[in-house]
């Protein structure tokens, strides 16, 4: 089987099962899961049984029906957080580079300070300020994420913005908003699309720890970091609830990750256009 | 190269001002301001202008920033808002604590990781490269609670060789601190491991393909000899680069350690300050390890300086 005209590797293919698989999961949740989300419906820490496969959580509430509905949360706001970061980023790295030295000088020498401090410093000053809702939350991590975007962005297109065909279309008295559309944007694409995945993968795990420390998605949501959280103390007992959870948001890592890896094989070809990135 | 070195240390002092203006102006940045959003919708106007009086925030903001930057640079880090504590003093414990776990990790962490990676190196594609590459990938991709949590229930709970709180006290002695910290420094080790382990490996193997490398193997010397004595100097910088960037990391990745671990770190006190939203402490516990991350950096590219062969050379009129 291809996709896109490529024959995906054995690693392709188990990347791309994990990944299908949770988003199966995220879509149909209501349909699959056995319990509701936050359903009180066996005791405190139940073991895994025919009833509860994975066990009950901190107030009984089943495992396996939190991580399907959690699967929802964590990965949707992922996904959101991504798209915005990359809408936000691109915009501003094609700006840099085609909107003149004095435009690239401003945002480059912001994106350096803010690349200056770790993120999480930045998300949990924002975070005390605004309180943690799922809007800020994606707004937050989309804007530091963005930097990082920008970075990419600004380097491709820069390569990109020199050709002559780049050069004609200005000559031809096209607007700005259209160079960068038209011209740029679809040849600086392929780099973008791995990173894109690399992003979210950065962006999960993030959201995941947020939610883990309490100030991400908060209950009675269903998201994996938070669920970790709820059952941290279960472990002292001997019982696995905290890993399960753990154990998705690092299957679903494993996943994209292994679908970049072969994206990225792709693009290394010759004829990719990103070859010299 | 004294000229680069100065350039680089102000820089980086640039920076810190920069980032602390930024700190500062957060705060700004609220739709409403500080007060309303710290006591939220239910609070009356009088106490919210009791509030807004007490943070001093009838006055300008540049004017507080300046009070605030200049209280920082005296040491004056200003008072929590919910206990009314000296932020300084509760700080300071904390800082000690954070920076034994990540010295411990580091101290674990870096001769492992660099000759881990200068192994794999040398062994391009054998087996022990492979196991490191698979490995370390996998270590990345996991989030920190998972392999946390992992050592916990094989270590501290099947086992019991050790506890699975890291609580510390001043007065502990230093084994037994040692033994208690034992667990979050593992897990801290195998998290920036991974990363030196990958960037060591590739910045040696980047020299490798270098004329002068491909000289040193046509001259018919041992594989492991051109790395040692050709690859590494050259290599020396990047991999000291990369040891800072995660001991940098290692200050920041600290903080969901210590939640796990319920270890009295800087992590767990600002995180705390998110969850009561008190600014002051979120401010201060941020200005700190941001310039944490700053310095780690700024040593890291002085280091990269004062090694880097060829921008020794520049000084003495080549």
């Amino acid at each position: 089987m291809k996709i896109f005209g490529y024959k995906p590797t054995l690693s392709a293919w188990v990347g791309i099962f994990i990944v299908t698989f949770f988003l199966v999961l995220a879509i149909f949740a209501p349909w699959i899961a056995p319990y509701g989300e936050a359903e009180t419906v066996g005791r405190t820490f139940g073991r895994s049984s025919a009833e509860f496969w994975l066990g009950n959580d901190n107030i009984g509430r089943d495992i396996l029906s939190r991580i399907i509905y959690g699967a929802r949360t964590t990965i949707g706001v992922a996904l959101v957080t991504t798209i915005l970061s990359f809408t936000i980023g691109t915009i501003a790295g094609l700006m840099a580079v085609v909107g003149g030295p004095v435009i690239d000088q401003i945002l480059s020498r912001f994106v350096d300070i803010m690349l200056s401090i770790p993120l999480l410093v930045f998300a949990l000053i924002v975070l005390s300020m605004f309180g943690s809702s799922i809007p800020t939350l994606i707004m937050t991590i989309a804007i530091l994420d963005s930097t990082r975007v920008f970075r990419l962005a600004r380097a491709v297109s820069m390569n990109i913005a020199v050709l002559e065909y780049v050069e004609v279309a200005k000559l031809r008295g096209e607007g700005l908003w259209w160079v960068m559309r038209k011209e740029i944007l679809p040849n600086a694409l392929p780099p973008m699309i791995s990173e894109f995945g690399l992003r979210f993968c950065f962006n999960f795990l993030f959201v995941a720890g947020l939610s883990f420390l309490g100030l991400g998605i908060q209950p009675p949501l269903a998201d994996w970091g938070g669920m970790v959280r709820d059952s941290g103390k279960a472990i002292s007992f001997g019982l696995p609830a905290p890993l399960w959870p753990a154990m998705a948001i690092a299957l679903m890592t494993i996943g994209v990750n292994l679908i970049v890896d072969w994206i990225l094989s792709i693009n290394a070809r010759p004829s990719g256009a990103s070859a010299e990135m | 190269m004294f000229r680069l070195l100065i350039t680089r240390v102000v820089l980086g002092l640039l920076t810190l001002f920069a980032i602390s203006i930024l700190i500062f102006a957060a705060t700004e940045m609220l739709p409403g301001d500080v007060a309303s959003a710290v006591l939220g919708q239910g609070a009356t106007p009088e106490t919210l202008a009791a509030f807004r009086l007490e943070l001093g925030l009838d006055r300008p903001a540049y004017i507080r920033y300046l009070e605030w930057f200049t209280g920082v640079l005296q040491g004056d880090l200003g008072v929590s808002l919910t206990n009314k504590r000296d932020i300084l003093e509760s700080i300071a414990p904390r800082f000690g604590n954070t920076m034994f776990l990540a010295g411990f990790a580091a101290l674990i962490a870096v001769p492992v990781s660099v000759g881990l990676g200068i192994l794999a190196a040398i062994n391009e594609g054998k087996w022990i490269d492979r196991v490191a590459n698979i490995v370390s990938l996998a270590t990345i991709s996991v989030p920190e609670f998972f392999i946390a949590y992992v050592l916990i229930l094989y270590f501290a709970v099947k086992h019991r060789w050790f506890p699975s709180l890291a609580t510390v006290f001043p007065d502990m002695a230093f084994s037994t601190k040692l033994y208690v910290t034992a667990l979050p420094a593992i897990t801290l080790t195998l998290l920036v491991t991974a990363h030196m382990l990958r960037m060591t490996r590739s910045s040696v193997l980047a020299i490798m393909s270098q004329p002068y490398i491909e000289m040193a193997f046509l001259k018919g010397l041992p594989r492991a000899r051109v790395i040692m004595r050709h690859a590494l100097p050259n290599a020396a910088a990047p991999i000291i680069a990369v040891i800072a960037l995660n001991l940098a990391y290692l200050i920041v990745g600290v903080v969901v350690i210590e939640v796990v671990f319920v270890y009295p770190g800087m992590g767990q006190y600002m995180v705390d300050g998110v969850t009561k939203r008190d600014l002051p402490v979120v401010q201060a516990c941020g200005l700190v390890f941001a310039s944490a991350f700053i310095i780690l950096n700024t040593i890291a590219d002085i280091l990269g300086i004062l090694v880097n062969p060829r921008l020794r050379k520049r000084n003495t009129g080549h």
